[in-house]
């Protein structure tokens, strides 16, 4: 009873508003480096060249059914924790971490992105394999350890920022997979108890302030909290319709920080004000309900996993990355999706939506 | 490609999708975390929004102070006493980054003006107040200025201020008068006249400098650039022109203070003159003196001990602040006192060279000479300086009237002249003797008050104002170094109500019988008639001048005969000097230290009186000759007093007198010499060979 699979069923409204934020993402990379130093790199460009790659790896992945995709994980997890031992083992180290690989002939390669896909992918095979409504914990001490094994050592490289990006997936999967109040429960004390002991031993300093200084940025605005204070300034200053482009101030005047990547919603937010910042979380907003709705009408619970992986993911990281911008969040160097300058977080993205098509467009397979 | 798991997906287990309600959880959760977030973004955006705005407009503007030049200091004809001369310093700015200096950065401001980097660090720890710019070098040189210019790019947090500095006369001319200025310390920043400036301000330290700091003063503007993070300029915003400081016109006529000064080479002491009738002080000059020019850049520790420490005083304005006996120029204030009270009139006396009074031997001075005054009245009292005379006059006036005429003259009081840290002195009377000691008045104390000895202890300018005051018949003036006519207006009252708090009256006159004025007045011009007075040689032929000697023991003849009679113990010498002898045009103090006898006072004062003449007779023959249609002399100019080879000028120069040629021609003698290169190089070197 199978039907064609059609690009008909591709989800063009999806696309349409992910495209929109990636313009605007564009536009403010422009503006944010066209009177910089780094005006001669054309990173706008550089970044159109990303975005049109990531559609075509978008279109891809869409034609391969996602169960292949499901099916397939064991290799590309086994792969993930190879790669990631072989970077603590030969990788690169640049600035005090050890994130790349080189690759001969393909270049500088970090393997901790596309872990992430993997996880999203594994995740999703492990619970929708299990039958029943609810959980046991030798089945969430199974998924902890799918996630908690690559976690583990992406933070030894060290990069925090990237290791917590792999718990959203797992968090979103306990709760769709059926845990129980008592077992949240559980872990959340048992999470909170360990909190205590990797503050002391697992942290080095530099991390310790870039968790804490947000919380205080006047008061050390000259040292680690400098980062989040400019952000502040950039945000607050743009007032209700910002400064306009390529008029930011603190953007132009290079106290915003990376404002092309990490701090990109700060220089969104000061040139274009309040009513800018709204209309790019409403476009997020959109992008995530229209997420959710693929997942209500996925044909099967692989499909509905992957996807709310996606979702968490992506939520996660607009949490994190916004929250940074706004004061609330540490600066732990999330990109914000869609809209941060970079070629790893564009293919991620893209690669993600690529597999939430593909669930889509196989909605009706029976 | 999916039919190879069609089977697999459909199998029994499976048929359960998620549940829309876990599904819903996920909408809201989505739906809670963007309310939340706008709600942020309203808080920054719009309620915080001029607060941010304010922060973001402070983090680029970089301001560059841009100090004001002191006015000038003009003597009464406008000729420059004091100038300035422009310079560069090296500010390192601190406001806007977050990026402490590295070590690397340090070396290369280091590098870049010549210094050490603990000698940066050491400025930047001895700044006031955090954030703002430090002075890291004074007198940058154009070597430097343009290396710093040419590297912007790799010195961003350098910046170049120029600043105009102090131009002194060399060789201590008119120091004390004029004073000096200097960076305002953290202590006088907590005095209510200074709250106003900012720390690390150059202010007045003291003479005219302080006390009309806030005429020369102008107000520091700014130039107010655009930077970015690295503190690189990108823009100009606009700038506060600094307004210079006004020009002070003082009451002081160069050509008398450069007689004065001459007039006091090689001896330490003090020369005033005043006109009487205004109170107007033409000349101010005490011995030792300083170098004012080693203010004006940052004067070294080394030499700050040195002045300090210098036991001859060289800091103090010894014509307002030496309190010392008056000796016999005190028996005016006698006399005028005497014939008050109607005694020294009729008083007659016999001078054996000495007398008991209360019981103890009283020597007169001339008996040094082994001689008698023999029959003495006031007249020869006076111009012969009896003591016998003034020791009989001194028992029956006791010492409460003479206390009483002294003080009416202002002896033992501040004369409220307009310079800071004036001495009072002291005359003393019964109820001072119980207030100071808690003792009784000995009887025995009047005759030494009597002959200006004993407690009573005098300022030059005191004891000008009070001799000048009976010589212009009772008239006594406050002494003033600028008219307050010449201040700019909105600060002429200030300057009249701060000369008022002193207390002392602009004028007082007090009658004297006229009589007793003409006997007084002729008795001083024979002090320095020859053949009849004190101070023969002192003689200006043709010119009707007056005064009275004195010479005051430190110790008594006794006691420094005990210590071998060095120097440092010999005698102070006095004299006031007025021309003509009644209602003075010009009238003058001299104190020489060690000076041993009032007639070399009084030659002195001569000196300067005959300066004051000669000036006053050429400008009334040019314009008798303009009158005549003739063409008049030239007037003569001073530049002499900036010397015309700078290198005199400082440590090279003799602090103790020198000679001031007068240089025709030049009138603004420092605006000739600051200009060049050259010579602000020539004062800088002597700085830093200190």
């Amino acid at each position: 009873m199978r039907r064609f699979v059609s690009l008909r069923d591709f989800d063009w409204l999806l696309l349409g508003l992910v495209l929109l934020i990636c313009a605007l993402g564009t536009v403010e990379i422009y503006s944010t480096t066209v009177t910089s130093r780094l005006a001669d790199t054309h990173m706008h460009l550089k970044q159109i060249e990303w975005i049109v790659a990531g559609l075509m790896v978008m279109f891809m992945v869409s034609l391969i059914n996602y169960q292949v995709l499901l099916d397939n994980v064991y290799w590309a997890y086994g792969a993930s924790v190879a790669a990631l031992v072989a970077v603590l083992a030969v990788g690169q180290r640049y600035l005090g971490a050890k994130r790349w690989i080189r690759v001969p002939g393909v270049g500088h390669f970090q393997p901790s992105e596309w872990v992430k896909l993997v996880l999203i992918i594994a995740v999703a095979k492990y619970f929708a394999d299990l039958a029943r409504e609810e959980l046991t914990w030798p089945e969430i001490i199974k998924a902890g350890a799918i996630v908690l094994i690559p976690m583990a050592l992406v933070l030894k490289q060290p990069d925090l920022g990237t290791a917590l990006t792999y718990l959203p997936a797992l968090l979103a999967g306990l709760l769709l997979a059926g845990i129980s109040w008592k077992q949240a429960t559980v872990i959340v004390v048992l999470g909170a108890a360990l909190v205590v002991p990797v503050w002391h031993w697992g942290l080095k300093p530099y991390q310790k302030a870039r968790l804490t200084s947000f919380m205080n940025p006047e008061e050390d605005a000259r040292g680690s909290g400098y980062q989040v204070q400019q952000s502040l300034i950039a945000v607050g200053s743009g007032g209700l319709w910002g400064k306009g482009v390529k008029a930011g101030t603190q953007t132009q005047g290079q106290f915003l920080p990376i404002p092309y990547t990490d701090f990109i919603f700060a220089a969104w937010s000061e040139e274009h004000g309040f009513v800018g910042a709204l209309v790019m979380l409403l476009l997020y907003f959109l992008v995530l309900m229209r997420l959710i709705q693929n997942a209500q009408t996925a044909h099967d619970r692989g499909g509905a996993f992957l996807i709310m992986g996606v979702v968490a993911v992506i939520t996660f990281q607009i949490l994190v990355n916004v929250g940074m911008v706004v004061g609330w969040m540490p600066v732990t160097g999330i990109p914000l999706p869609l809209m941060s300058y970079g070629g790893s977080s564009v293919l991620f993205t893209f690669l993600a939506l690529g597999m939430v098509m593909n669930v889509r467009m196989r909605r009706f397979v029976n | 490609m999916a039919s190879d798991n069609e089977n697999g997906n459909n199998g029994v287990q499976r048929e359960e999708k998620v549940a829309s309600s876990k599904l819903a959880f996920f909408q809201y959760f989505v739906l809670a975390l963007m309310l939340a977030l706008s709600f942020r973004l309203w808080r920054l955006q719009i309620v915080g929004s001029e607060k941010y705005a304010q922060l973001a407009l402070e983090n680029r503007i970089r301001e560059v102070p841009v100090l004001a030049p002191r006015g000038k200091i003009l003597e009464r004809e406008g000729r420059v006493i004091v100038d300035n001369y422009p310079s560069f310093s090296a500010l390192l700015l601190r406001e806007d980054n977050g990026e402490r200096l590295s070590a690397a950065d340090y070396q290369k401001y280091a590098d870049a003006l010549h210094i050490s980097i603990e000698q940066i660090k050491q400025r930047i720890r001895g700044s006031a107040t955090q954030g703002t710019p430090v002075v890291v070098k004074d007198e940058v040189s154009f070597d430097e200025l343009s290396y710093i210019e040419s590297h912007r790019d790799q010195l961003p947090m350098l910046e170049v201020m120029s600043v105009s500095r102090r131009l002194y006369p060399k060789n201590g001319f008119a120091a004390h008068l004029i004073g000096y200025v200097g960076q305002v310390s953290e202590a006088m920043l907590d005095q209510p006249q200074y709250e106003l400036y900012q720390p690390g301000a150059v202010v007045g330290q003291s003479g005219l400098e302080q006390w009309y700091n806030d005429v020369l003063m102008g107000e520091d503007g700014s130039r107010r650039v655009l930077v970015n993070s690295t503190g690189k300029e990108v823009g100009k915003l606009n700038n506060v022109p600094a307004v210079p400081g006004h020009p002070l016109k003082t009451t002081i006529d160069l050509d008398i203070q450069k007689a004065a000064e001459e007039a006091l080479e090689g001896r330490n002491g003090a020369i005033i003159a005043m006109d009487p009738r205004t109170g107007n002080i033409l000349a101010m000059v005490s011995r030792p003196a300083f170098d004012p020019n080693a203010f004006a850049v940052r004067i070294s520790r080394q030499d700050w001990n040195k002045l300090v420490t210098d036991e001859a005083h060289p800091l103090l304005n010894k014509a307002i602040q030496a309190q010392l006996a008056p000796g016999s120029v005190f028996k005016i204030i006698m006399s005028v006192a005497g014939t008050e009270e109607g005694i020294a009139q009729n008083l007659h006396v016999n001078c054996s060279g000495g007398g008991v009074f209360y019981g103890r031997y009283f020597k007169c001075w001339v008996t040094a000479e082994h001689r008698t005054h023999g029959a003495v009245d006031l007249s020869k009292g006076i111009f012969q300086s009896c003591d016998v005379f003034f020791y009989t006059l001194a028992e029956r006036l006791g010492i409460s009237k003479i206390a009483k005429w002294a003080h009416l003259f202002g002896l033992g009081h501040k004369t409220g002249i307009d310079l800071a840290n004036e001495a009072s002195g002291v005359m003393p009377s019964e109820e001072w003797k119980l207030r100071n000691f808690r003792q009784k008045w000995f009887a025995g104390e009047t005759i030494s008050v009597g002959i200006g000895q004993g407690a009573v202890a005098t300022t030059p300018i005191q004891l000008l104002r009070a001799v000048a005051g009976v010589s212009s018949d009772g008239v006594l003036r406050r002494p003033r170094l600028v008219d307050p006519a010449e201040l700019p207006e909105e600060m002429r009252q200030r300057y009249i109500d701060k000369a008022d708090a002193t207390g002392v009256p602009e004028e007082v006159k007090i009658p004297i019988d006229q009589q007793s004025w003409m006997t007084i007045t002729d008795a001083m011009a024979g002090v320095v008639t020859p053949g009849v007075g004190t101070a023969p040689s002192a003689h200006l032929q043709g010119i009707d001048f007056a005064g009275k000697t004195g010479s005051a023991q430190i110790l008594s003849n006794a006691l420094k005969a005990k210590l071998g009679g060095g120097k440092k113990l010999r005698d102070n010498g006095w004299f006031v000097g007025v021309a003509p002898r009644r209602d003075p045009e010009i009238a003058v103090v001299t104190l020489l230290e060690q000076g041993e006898h009032g007639y070399l006072a009084a030659r002195a004062a001569s000196q300067v009186i005959r300066a004051y003449v000669d000036k006053r007779r050429l400008a009334e023959h040019n314009a008798v000759k303009t009158a005549r249609g003739v063409a008049a002399e030239k007037p003569i100019e001073a530049a002499g007093i900036w010397g015309a080879d700078a290198k005199g000028q400082g440590a090279g120069g003799s602090l103790n007198g020198g000679s001031w040629k007068i240089l025709p021609g030049v009138r603004d003698g420092a605006a000739a010499l600051m200009l060049t290169p050259a010579y602000a190089d020539s004062l800088r070197h002597e700085q830093e060979a200190h």
